[in-house]
């Protein structure tokens, strides 16, 4: 196969040498003996090691450092012991191997919470073993030259990890258009491809065009198909570059144009590229990097950094949403059947009060004089928005919102808006539980679409209801960074489109060449449609490519 | 064989640096230590993977065993300082 296509999730075109991360997995049958499990078990563990002294960042350091403790683990040598007879030569080791492993996995895992976690170090030591034996080089973490980067999956854990700076492009085989993969791609700027079946087995080395924005993955590209491709891509792209300043459609209807950021550096992309604010910021990664709960004043001095870097305009900061796809495990330590539907977001007051608390205390200390607004994630309830309201005020915090992201709060949206001041749109997770398909399930992409009429009815629903209640309403979903659907949120009537920085310029330059008639005709199409395919179509047609 | 019933102070319980620390003591001690909750299995202490399997949090009470040996005695009290101290902070 010459050509592979997944969905495109963040626009650009790249044109590289492939680096295949984790998952190296050797498939075909390796013959050993006890003693050369051992000794491959003495060389994983010092590899670790090695890699654990070569890296900067501590976190990674710390991680490899246990892995290697548990390749040298005297008691995983004594179960091989156990299960290999000394001296015999097996032709296949790899199911001995898998058993070995087994015990100690299904211990960890039944524990839950961050004993869970380390099956996932317990995994990479199984690989690299069985790697080694078949004498195949294992290659993770480190990346020495520009490279595109193909993985099954990339978790935010991995994203934490992994030196991006070399990563030309991002394609994985699993995930749909809202997994991390996407979100981190957008960010960075860089394309993405999600969602594109077997394009684990490309060998290393391969050189490959990829086009973030239609999905596709071309093998040993021609040079008139990498022209071909960046002539269109660019054509785009100056439409984004021609507009500048606050965002606004051709008839002059203003809509606030805002950056979603993870980082401080995400501020100061956005900021760089004109953003009128940010509309999320995420609070999970200071939590996610780190082995436990960051102190007051570590996440002061993080806030207050993001507050600087936004320059006084406008930042709506979003309260821990440890839990679902992205576990914080010294907080989410049970383990759960159905992690989206259970215990994450505002509903970690549940379990870890405190550790919403002491965030809202740590925001009203960072506040200062910046123009700041909290919003809660996962609110689902006119009770649970009253409670986050009222510990905001009781902070001093006085700008309080919800994200509009369950069906429940959408349908109940006049109840649950008015006992705050403004609401959300999350339509990543908003899609997923309105369309009861998992977001990171590739074989239901057409499902995880925000395009679904479905989905689209329901933001019309809560948007009628804050605009009776006069609160403003926006959008940080990734559905506000695609310009068409954009266009169609503008006409059911948000107010405001938060984006990773790398859209805003497109998104800009889109609304600057429609009307707000134009755009109500589209989000009337939309909702009228009968599947995400044909309201995407009709969208289409009606505003041009 | 000294030994000494101790509870963990450690937010994450034994998990992360608190256990890594504990196994690296026990192994470097070069005398049998081994770990478990009072009166259930105990497990070898110089074993990550072992000590991990326990599920030990916060609060827990732990028994450590020492095997008889010249340096049992501070061996002993290393670890139980270990366990008692809380590596989060």
């Amino acid at each position: 196969m010459s050509q592979y296509s997944g969905i495109g999730v963040s626009p650009g075109i790249a044109v590289g040498a492939v680096r295949k991360i984790l998952g190296q997995k050797v498939t075909s049958e390796i013959s050993g003996t006890l003693e050369e499990v051992l000794a491959g078990l003495k060389a994983v563990g010092a590899q670790l090691e090695a890699s654990s002294e070569k890296i900067d960042l501590e976190v990674a350091k710390d991680i490899l450092a246990a892995q290697a403790m548990m390749a040298n683990d005297p008691s995983l040598a004594e179960v091989f012991e156990n299960i290999l007879t000394a001296g015999q030569r097996y032709s296949d080791v790899r199911p001995l191997i898998e058993e070995a492993f087994a015990g100690f996995k299904n211990t960890l895992s039944a524990l839950g919470g961050y004993f869970a976690e380390r099956v996932s170090d317990l995994d990479e030591i199984s690989i690299r073993l069985l790697s080694h034996l078949a004498g195949v080089k294992i290659t993770k973490l480190v990346l020495t030259e520009p490279s595109v980067i193909v993985a099954e999956d990339l978790t935010p854990s991995d994203t934490a990890t992994l030196d991006l700076k070399f990563a030309l492009a991002l394609v994985c085989s699993k995930g749909g258009a809202t997994s991390h993969t996407a979100i981190v791609a957008r960010g960075l700027g860089i394309p993405a491809i999600v969602g594109a079946t077997g394009v684990m087995d490309i060998s290393d080395g391969t050189q490959v065009l990829v086009d973030g924005r239609s999905g596709s993955f071309i093998l040993e590209p021609s040079q008139d198909q990498i022209s071909n491709l960046r002539k269109r891509e660019d054509a785009l792209k100056s439409r984004s570059e021609s507009v500048s300043g606050p965002g606004k459609l051709s008839d002059g209807t203003a809509i606030q144009l805002l950056g979603n950021a993870g980082t401080v550096e995400d501020v100061h992309s956005a900021m760089k590229v004109g953003a009128e604010g940010i509309g999320l910021f995420r609070t999970e990664l200071l939590f996610l990097n780190s082995r436990i709960e960051p102190t007051i004043s570590e996440q002061v001095e993080l806030y207050s950094a993001v507050f600087e870097a936004a320059k006084g305009r406008k930042v709506v900061i979003r309260t821990l949403d440890a839990g679902s796809d992205k576990p914080v495990p010294y907080i989410n330590a049970i383990h759960e059947e159905n992690p989206a539907l259970g215990v994450r977001g505002w509903r970690l007051t549940r379990t870890s009060n405190d550790v919403i608390n002491r965030q809202l205390e740590a925001i009203s200390i960072a506040q200062k004089s910046f123009d700041v607004w909290v919003m809660a994630p996962m609110i689902n309830t006119p009770a649970e928005a009253e409670d986050f309201a009222s510990r905001s005020a009781s902070f001093g915090l006085k700008n309080c919102g919800v994200m509009i992201e369950t069906p429940a709060a959408a349908i109940h949206a006049d109840k649950v808006l008015a006992k705050v001041r403004f609401g959300s749109f999350g339509t990543n997770d908003l899609t997923q539980y309105v369309m009861a398909s998992d977001r990171m399930d590739s074989r239901l992409s057409d499902m995880t679409s925000a395009w679904n009429p479905a989905v689209l009815r329901t933001i019309a629903t809560a948007t009628m209801f804050a605009k009776e209640l006069n609160r403003p309403m926006g959008v940080c979903g990734e559905a506000a960074a695609h310009p068409h659907l954009a266009a169609v949120l503008v006409g059911i009537g948000v107010d405001s489109l938060s984006m990773a920085p790398s859209a805003i310029g497109e998104v800009r330059g889109f609304l600057a060449t429609v009307d707000l008639k134009t755009c109500r005709e589209a989000a009337r199409l939309a909702q009228a449609a009968e599947s995400a395919k044909e309201a995407q179509s009709l969208v289409v047609e009606l505003l041009g490519e | 064989m000294p030994s000494q019933v101790v509870t963990v102070a450690s937010k994450v319980g034994l998990h992360a640096r608190p256990a890594s620390l504990l196994v690296k003591a026990a192994s470097a001690s070069g005398v049998a230590v081994t770990i478990g909750r009072p009166g259930a299995k105990a497990v070898n202490a110089a074993s990550l993977l072992s000590v991990l399997s326990l599920g030990v949090k916060n609060g827990d009470a732990v028994e450590v065993n020492v095997a008889d040996g010249e340096n049992s005695a501070q061996v002993l009290a290393d670890l139980v300082a270990i366990i008692l101290t809380n590596h989060d902070e």
